[in-house]
């Protein structure tokens, strides 16, 4: 790898880039899911219209966050995203659907006054929510578990009960936690009177579920992938980011108990971030680890697109980026603070 | 059924379904800033009551676009893995551009103009209209530019080979400015431009008919109308030099169109017809010479026909591209002589005094829309048997560990969902077109007078 960036090679920095991008991905529509996780949790139709108002200007942009990690999925790994996609199709011709009932859900919803009407896109707003997170999760567990792959980089295991082995429900678990965790901050921000304090219960909730189900995981990943821990007894440095996720962690409910949630917030936020640091530290440079032959495993570079092309999107990263963040900047902006319940809006 | 069928239907499906919704966003978004920005210019209150009303609708459309686009884009990475690896370098890179550059820009600009009207300055959420329609022309841009690589690549070598074969950029410019790319990306932008005017013009007929907000539909109606002549007639031309590059580049997919089996000789030029593969005969009525005349401004001047290429290299559906093709033609013919018709009858005073035009108005809605599908289906299936025209066979670009039952299931889903949808926007739309557009001031009522001032000035 001649061609390198600051000493890094470009493989590399573009692996950086979408781990970047994908973390800003679980944190943003993180608190999405996790907010509609929580929506059938409220009686009210009124709780629910602001809950939904909450996240209403926003989540669509949040998702935009997905459409972009995709896309430079594609193009800087190619090879992975074509072998990942297909051979995980089921879960993600699932995820699809649950991305499509969660937008309509959103949309739909206040368009008629019925009870029956706004009573069926608050269900399925909300199942929605939770089997993204869950969705989530358990691709993320089936990537740390690795899969069986031919030399042509196929998949060449079974259908689609095969990714529902116990690891991977358990991070898909974590995940529904997680964001349960972070959305109920999120609504803390924007909501006020009855259904603030509602949240703060929830919080609690939250937060013992998410520690409950992410020790389980953490634990049950030690023992039986062992593969997963390599890297961290080569570089026994590395462990200073599980530690910092401990303490990212333990911080929230000092925070939350002081109602401090705009800092908590930040903290869930550096979590998920930290979360996928480690993940990324247990992969590097693998994407996929080929569960029967290591031979076949993918990294990033037998995945990368060419060196020309990375170049490329580097250029579009460092100019878009920053227009990026810019409008999502101006968009919170523009609807900081609290939920008005007044009818506006279109 | 194979996966290969399956994975065709499911990919023309899910993105044919997508494609009903943004050339209507585009469409109705240029709309909408017209009317906003000359709310703003001249502070008329009844631009602003058409710039909601507009956004109304734009919001649904919008809302239904955005969901479905994802799936197309997941859909390349699991039934066309083969593909995503063959083109990822290049492909990849167009379609993060439009993340990136495209739709980050108009989902932020979106929330301020659905939700911002009491929170911004006028002017900032006029900002934030152009922002979304700009937006969204530019995301047709890059998913135009990467089709269009497919179509005629550019730019580009090959590496590695059989299985891990893969296309790498050479020269961005020359794959995004690939052969076909300028005319098709106009093409495009102007029937979506084709899709809104018309849906626009036809629900203000509809109120015109009706009698309901009479003064409002007659401004909306003539603007409407000034974007629909010019917008047809362009159509014309870009469809035109289309079919020039198509001739140069794809020569068999033109001679698919046109039904010309032939290798070498005059073609003919039909205005309909229906096309016999077996016998290689085209019966009906036809321009002899003519398509020889089109490009070659000769009527005698061979054109390269199916005959000319072997068996494996030509598209199959030879009937189905012709009549995709032909249909689009007849569409576009219609829709230049109406709008013209129109601007005549407004010229002579009398555009709103013919029921019937108005009718054919209402209903002529459709037309962009199944022009728009019919020219994507003639240039797609046209582009067979290749998924990159020349180098990447469609049979070859398929995910290998994909099972006939497993897109057999999705496929079905998507049948089921897309139904759904389906008929959740046609009741949304009619509601929101039924209940019209709010304002606190009835223009209706208050205009009578001015109605009535009308009436005694003209006559
Ligand atoms: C940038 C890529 C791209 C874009 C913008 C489009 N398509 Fe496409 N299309 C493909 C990339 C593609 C493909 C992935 O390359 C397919 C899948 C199988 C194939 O042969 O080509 C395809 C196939 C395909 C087929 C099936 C042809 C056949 O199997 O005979 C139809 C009917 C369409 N498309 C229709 C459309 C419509 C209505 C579009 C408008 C939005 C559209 N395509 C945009
Ligand atoms: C296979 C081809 C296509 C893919 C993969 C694709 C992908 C997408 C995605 C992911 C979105 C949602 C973005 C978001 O969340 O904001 C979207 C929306 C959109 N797409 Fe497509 N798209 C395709 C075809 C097209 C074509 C041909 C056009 C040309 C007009 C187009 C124009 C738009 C527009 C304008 C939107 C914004 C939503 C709307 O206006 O309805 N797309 N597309
Ligand atoms: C007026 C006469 C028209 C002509 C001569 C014409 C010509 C063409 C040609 C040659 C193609 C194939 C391009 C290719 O495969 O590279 C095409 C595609 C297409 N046409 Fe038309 N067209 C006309 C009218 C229309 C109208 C009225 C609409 C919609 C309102 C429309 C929408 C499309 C679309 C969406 C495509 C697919 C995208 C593309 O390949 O550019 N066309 N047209």
């Amino acid at each position: 790898m001649a061609d390198t960036l600051f000493g890094l090679d470009y493989p590399s920095w573009w692996f950086l880039v979408v781990g970047g991008l994908f973390a800003g991905y679980a944190i943003l529509d993180g608190f999405d899911f996790g907010a509609g996780g929580w929506h059938m949790f409220f009686k009210q139709d009124s709780s629910r219209d602001t809950a939904l108002k909450a996240i209403d200007p926003t989540w669509h942009g949040n998702e935009v966050w997905l459409v972009i990690g995709g896309g430079t999925l594609f193009a800087g790994f190619p090879v992975f995203y074509g072998t990942l996609f297909s051979a995980m199709y089921t879960p993600f011709i699932l995820f699809l659907l649950f991305i499509i009932f969660r937008g309509i859900s959103i949309k739909f919803r206040n368009m008629e006054p019925m009870q029956w009407w706004r009573r069926m896109w608050d269900w399925s707003y909300s199942i929605s929510s939770i089997m993204l997170a869950f969705l989530l999760g358990v691709v993320l567990g089936n990537i740390l578990h690795g899969m069986p792959l031919d030399n042509n980089f196929e998949y060449v295991g079974g259908g689609f009960f095969e990714f529902l082995n116990p690891f991977s429900i358990l991070v898909g678990i974590t995940g529904v936690a997680l964001f349960m965790m972070h959305g109920a901050i999120y609504l803390l921000l924007k909501t006020e009177g009855k259904l603030y304090s509602r949240m703060q219960q929830f919080l609690n909730i939250g937060m013992l579920f998410f520690v409950i189900s992410y020790t389980i995981t953490t634990l049950y990943g030690l023992f039986t992938l062992e593969h997963l821990l390599t890297p961290y007894m080569e570089n026994k440095i590395f462990f200073a980011v599980p530690l910092l996720v401990f303490l990212s962690i333990a911080n929230v409910p000092r925070l939350a108990r002081k109602e401090k949630y705009g800092w908590a917030f930040v903290f869930t936020s550096i979590t998920i971030a930290l979360l996928l640091a480690v993940v990324a530290l247990e992969l590097y440079p693998t994407l996929l680890l080929s569960s029967d032959n290591q031979e076949n495993s993918i990294t990033i570079y037998n995945a990368a697109a060419s060196t020309k092309t990375l170049k490329i999107m580097m250029g579009f990263v460092a100019v878009g980026g920053p227009l990026v963040i810019m409008y999502s900047y101006f968009v919170y902006r523009t609807f900081w603070g609290k939920v008005k319940t007044d009818t506006e809006g279109y | 059924m194979e996966v290969e069928i399956l994975s065709r239907i499911q990919f023309a499906f899910t993105v044919a379904f997508h494609y009903i919704y943004p050339p209507l966003s585009i469409g109705i978004g240029l709309l909408m800033v017209i009317f906003e920005t000359t709310y703003i210019r001249t502070k008329k209150k009844e631009y602003e009551v058409l710039a909601k009303f507009w956004t109304k609708i734009f919001a649904i459309t919008f809302g239904i676009g955005v969901v479905t686009g994802i799936v197309m884009e997941f859909e390349f990475g699991t039934n066309w893995a083969t593909y995503s690896r063959y083109v990822g370098d290049i492909f990849g890179s167009a379609l993060a551009a439009e993340g990136i550059f495209a739709f980050a820009l108009e989902s932020s600009a979106l929330g301020v103009l659905l939700f911002g009207w009491n929170r911004v300055k006028p002017w900032v959420h006029l900002v934030a209209t152009w922002a979304v329609f700009l937006g969204s022309m530019f995301s047709a841009v890059w998913i135009v530019v990467a089709n269009s690589w497919q179509q005629t690549p550019a730019g580009y070598h090959i590496v590695g080979e059989g299985m891990q074969a893969r296309a790498e950029i050479l020269d961005f410019w020359a794959m995004v400015f690939n052969p076909s790319s300028v005319d098709r990306l106009t093409h495009v932008w102007i029937g979506a431009f084709l899709a809104g005017t018309f849906l626009i013009l036809s629900v203000h007929a509809y109120y015109l008919l009706k009698g309901r907000y009479v003064v409002l539909s007659k401004k909306a109606f003539k603007i409407t109308l000034v974007v629909a002549v010019i917008s047809s007639l362009a159509q014309l031309a870009t469809g035109h030099s289309s079919a020039d590059g198509v001739a140069v580049n794809q020569p068999a997919k033109l001679a698919a169109m046109e039904g010309h089996f032939e290798a070498e000789g005059p073609a003919d030029l039909y205005l309909i017809g229906w096309v016999d593969k077996k016998n290689q005969e085209v019966t009906g009525i036809k321009i002899p010479g003519g398509l020889s005349f089109m490009l070659h401004q000769d009527f005698e001047t061979p054109v390269t026909g199916l005959n000319a290429f072997p068996e494996e290299d030509r598209p199959s559906q030879v009937n189905a591209v012709f009549q995709f093709y032909h249909l689009m033609v007849a569409i576009g013919m219609f829709l230049i002589a109406l709008s013209l018709f129109a601007l005549i009858q407004w010229k002579r005073g009398k555009l709103f005094e013919n029921k019937w035009l108005l009718w054919v108005f209402v209903f002529t809605a459709i037309l962009p829309q199944l022009a728009n599908q019919f020219g994507w289906f003639a240039a797609e299936m046209g582009r067979q048997p290749w998924v990159v025209y020349g180098l990447l066979r469609t049979s070859d670009a398929l995910s290998k560990s994909v099972q006939a039952n497993q897109v057999l299931f999705s496929l079905i889903l998507f049948f089921i969902v897309y139904s759904i949808l389906f008929l959740l926007f046609i009741y949304l739309m009619n509601k929101a077109i039924q209940k019209g557009p709010q304002s606190d001031i009835d223009f209706d009522e208050g205009s009578l007078n001015q109605q009535i001032t009308e009436v005694i000035t003209n006559k």
